[in-house]
């Protein structure tokens, strides 16, 4: 069954005209827009685009947030056989001038006056730039450059371009096959240029196919598409999925309402990275701290059910019919208004993915009976790779491949991936094609990992931060820096954490003290302390870290390829680590290699065995002055585990 | 960007104001033309505020007299103004802190809605086919201010900054042709300001309407008016455009202060 998005479109307009297929909450009420609608929107931008010129095969870009208008563009050029390049809406002119250049690209649609200033910026460099169009026209009255139209203006052009030729864009339609290009997506590279992932009808439908299948989605499906359309896992989850399902997508008033638009609408199918779950859970608890003594007592009782018996639950094993009573009781009470609160009521299908969660907060939203899970996947794969089934989701795996996926590990422990699903090329970068894509068809992903005993598969780090043990007991163990980070990150009372071990006997790691968690707790012990430097030096802290770390250890034990990785020895920092000192990256990831060169003492006396070291540190203020932050830090051995057999 | 600003929509003339021996202003004359954004600057106790208030109706100066579209008055009458299309917000804030920001603006449409107390409150006749009407109007306002996520906040739990807003969102339901604002960025941080800023710009720009504002922050001022008044000690000392009042001596002396 080989199709291509615009035929999709049209075979839901025909079978379904009234069907509603996006939703936008505008003036504060959901309007509804409907598949015949939106076949009409299309056909009007198509038409009007190409009276203006889009070629065939040309790229266009469009920058915005989601807007049904912007999503029906994105059909529009795809009907005529162009190819649609969603750029992210919060990136600056200077990081659009590749993109608009490497693509040759002459037509920009843009959500407003902000994306028009920039576009107007960029065309300074990019001078093909010619047509520019925009959704809203606030503020953009007395705008008088060349080239630039409102959508509106480009709709009513279209409506008289297919008035004269009622037949033009249906035939246009039908020129397209499956295997020609229908999107392509630009990669934030990390160093030099990004990368342009070109994809085709045919791998986004096959994967967003896949995935629908998995789950069992279908067109009763409710979505709420709030992350970047430039970014892939939403445009599968609010573009590829929407036409291969043909569910309805809604698009939230404004950033600022999401949470609220979400509680409107109660999604049965949402995605969000980790980091949205822990904002949502923390207001949740701060709320629930202020509540009454009886409603809080409540809460806690049955929170602590939860968790005791809801995630075996969620994963289909018995569990004894007292609990099972206490806790469809604990559902009127408390999960059920909890699930409410969060806008998640008739979540059948949660998604997280991106970076590690936290065991504790996947668990939380489980044992809530939330159905949280898992995916693996990236843009050159279309997403989806691996998924967790329904009763099998964990914390540390992200999921069994998924129909059509082949996967194996290199010898150097990369994840290679075989599927339907996975890019055509880099656009104009054969170089970059060969080194991740190879002759047998196998995709590169840069991520170390292996499947573990269940099947399932489980990512470590990135392969070039992999590491090994030299000498010592360990000799040649697999060093995973960031598993152990992570591993350690997600005790509350752990803010960051830098490992070391590549090339070195054990592994030792400095530790910074969550302030808010660890101060708190000190209260409540009445440990006195008096600041930052103090309290991060206290034996008490030593004591509370060093459990922790030994809890990773006695986890890390159990896994045998990387029981090597153990901590041996560890120390608590004096200060907190931070991007104005450049030991964290702006989006707050630990430069290991720039903290290891600034602390070299620190990181001499770990491996020396002393057990305390001095250091002297300057930092920088918030308002430019810098000064210098001394102390005399403790350093603690721990105990480390024998590696044990997983039990099967 | 160019926008063609009118003839002169409120002409102020020699306008003089006291309570008891205190001189607020002295022969103060200025006009405004329409569509544009006019600023009242000076110093503390320059008597700003008080020249807003006697434009609005509030104080009746001693002298002189204020041409609105023609027609003179030596006196006007706050409710008159109001519905000649004069709207203002205040320094000091005067929304009902227990009243959602939606309640907040509808109170903006008070002037404009027609059916009676009974008929509103029991929602007959016409008068919910009028509130429709009106939410409507509210709505695009609430859109404009980007404040959708606040809607059925209670006004007294928002920000200083949003509150500000909401204030701006009021005068802004009785679709006014001058819009007069007491100090709009008061009190806001850099990133509120710009903000502020920005809503009165686009409100200008986007439905011609004549801004007359108070404001103390030269930056803010010299950036987004068309023509500056500048008063000192209830004394006008200079007038004209950002450019030349900022080269007029006795503006610089009231601002840095002189050498005596």
């Amino acid at each position: 069954m080989e199709t291509t998005f615009p035929h999709l479109l049209r075979q839901h307009a025909t079978q379904r005209p009234t069907a509603p297929a996006m939703r936008e909450k505008e003036f504060g009420i959901w309007q509804a827009l409907s598949w015949s609608g939106m076949a009409q929107m299309v056909e009007q931008l198509a038409c009007g685009l190409h009276a203006a010129g889009l070629q065939r095969g040309e790229h266009m870009v469009i920058v915005g947030a989601n807007r049904p208008r912007l999503y029906a563009t994105m059909l529009a050029a795809q009907s005529l056989g162009a190819i649609p390049v969603p750029l992210y809406q919060d990136a600056v002119a200077a990081e659009c001038v590749f993109p608009i250049t490497n693509a040759d690209v002459r037509f920009a649609v843009v959500e407003d006056q902000e994306q028009v200033d920039k576009m107007l910026e960029v065309r300074e460099q990019c001078t093909q730039l010619s047509h520019i169009y925009y959704d809203d026209a606030r503020g953009l009255r007395n705008y008088e450059e060349d080239g630039l139209v409102s959508l509106d203006a480009l709709c009513e052009a279209g409506q008289q371009f297919s008035t004269i030729h009622p037949g033009y864009l249906a035939a246009e339609v039908d020129k397209i096959r499956p295997t020609d290009v229908a999107a392509m997506f630009f990669t934030s590279g990390t160093t030099g240029n990004a990368k342009g992932v070109v994809h085709t009808h045919f791998t986004l439908i096959d994967r967003g196919r896949a995935g629908a299948t998995f789950d069992k989605l279908g067109p009763d499906e409710d979505v709420l598409a709030y992350l970047p359309p430039a970014w892939i896992g939403q445009n599968i989850f609010s573009y590829a999925q929407w036409l291969v399902c043909g569910y309805v997508v809604n698009c939230p008033e404004s950033a600022a309402t999401v949470t609220i638009d979400l509680n409107e609408i109660g999604p049965t199918y949402y995605f969000a990275p980790p980091r949205v779950f822990e904002g949502l859970l923390t207001s949740v608890m701060i709320r629930m701290e202020d509540a009454g003594a009886v409603k809080r007592k409540m809460f806690h009782y049955f929170m602590d059910l939860a968790r005791r018996v809801g995630p075996d639950r969620m994963d289909g094993k018995p569990i004894s019919a007292l609990d099972n009573a206490l806790y469809a009781l604990g559902n009127v009470l408390v999960y059920g208004p909890l699930r409410n609160n969060l806008g998640m009521s008739r979540v059948r299908v949660a998604y997280t993915a991106g970076e590690a969660i936290g065991p504790d907060l996947f668990s939380f939203y489980r044992s809530i009976g939330i159905n949280l899970k898992q995916l693996y996947g990236s843009t050159e794969t279309a997403v989806f790779v691996c998924l967790q089934p329904d009763n099998q989701a964990r914390a540390d795996t992200v999921g069994v491949p998924c129909a059509g996926v082949e996967i194996k590990v290199a010898a150097n422990g990369e994840i290679l991936v075989k599927s339907p699903g996975l890019l055509k090329e880099y656009y104009k970068n054969p170089a970059a094609t060969a080194e991740v894509l190879s002759a047998d068809g196998w995709y590169h992903t840069s991520d170390a990992g292996f499947i573990d005993a269940h099947g399932h598969l489980k990512i470590i780090d990135r392969v070039k931060d992999v590491g090994r043990i030299k000498g010592g007991a360990n000799d040649g163990a697999m060093f995973a820096p960031k598993y152990v980070e992570n591993k350690l990150k997600f005790f509350p009372h752990i803010k960051e954490v830098v490992a070391y071990g590549d090339q070195r006997e054990k592994v030792c790691v400095m530790i910074n003290i969550d302030m808010d968690a660890v101060g708190n707790w000190a209260e409540r012990q009445n440990l006195p302390y008096a600041g930052y430097t103090d309290l991060a030096q206290k034996p008490e802290v030593y004591a509370l870290i060093k459990d922790c770390v030994e809890k990773v250890n006695a986890d890390l034990a159990s896994d045998e390829l990387l029981a090597g990785s153990q901590i041996s020895r560890f120390l608590v920092l004096h200060k907190e680590l931070d991007a104005d000192d450049g030991e964290l990256t702006r989006t707050n990831k630990v430069r290991r290699g720039f903290i290891g060169d600034k602390y070299q003492p620190l990181v001499d006396a770990l491996y020396s065995g002393k057990s305390e070291q001095y250091i002297e540190t300057v930092v920088k203020f918030e308002d430019g002055r810098s000064g210098s932050v001394s102390a005399t830090l403790a350093i603690a051995d721990t105990r480390t585990f024998p590696p044990v057999k997983a039990a099967a | 960007m160019s926008k063609k600003i009118g003839d002169v929509i409120l002409d102020v003339k020699n306008i003089s104001l006291s309570f008891g021996g205190v001189k607020a202003l002295t022969d103060i004359s200025f006009d405004v033309r329409e569509h544009e954004i006019r600023a009242i600057i000076g110093p503390n106790g320059a008597g700003k505020s008080s020249m807003l208030n006697c434009i609005n109706g509030v104080y009746t100066p001693q002298q002189g007299n204020i041409t609105f579209r023609g027609q003179t008055f030596s006196h006007m009458n706050s409710r008159a103004v109001a519905e000649m299309g004069v709207a203002r917000t205040f320094q000091n804030l005067a929304l009902f802190k227990g009243m959602s920001v939606i309640d907040n603006i509808m109170t903006g449409r008070n002037l404009r809605i027609k059916s009676g107390l009974l008929m509103q409150a029991l929602r007959i006749g016409p008068a919910a086919r009028e509130e429709e009407k009106h939410r409507e109007f509210v709505e695009n306002i609430i859109d404009f201010l980007e404040i959708q996520a606040y809607r059925k906040t209670p006004v007294g739990q928002l920000p200083y900054g949003l509150q500000k807003r909401v204030d701006l969102g009021r005068a802004l339901a009785m679709e006014p042709q001058v819009l007069l604002l007491d100090e709009p960025m008061a009190g806001m941080n850099v990133e509120e300001k710009q903000d502020m800023c920005r809503f009165v710009l686009d409100v200008n720009d986007e439905f011609g309407t004549t801004v007359v504002l108070i404001e103390h922050d030269m930056g803010v001022v010299m950036d987004i008016s068309d023509r500056v008044v500048v008063l000192d000690y209830g004394k006008k000392i200079g007038d004209g455009t950002p450019a030349e009042v900022r080269e007029n001596p006795d503006v610089i002396n009231a601002y840095l202060g002189t050498s005596h």
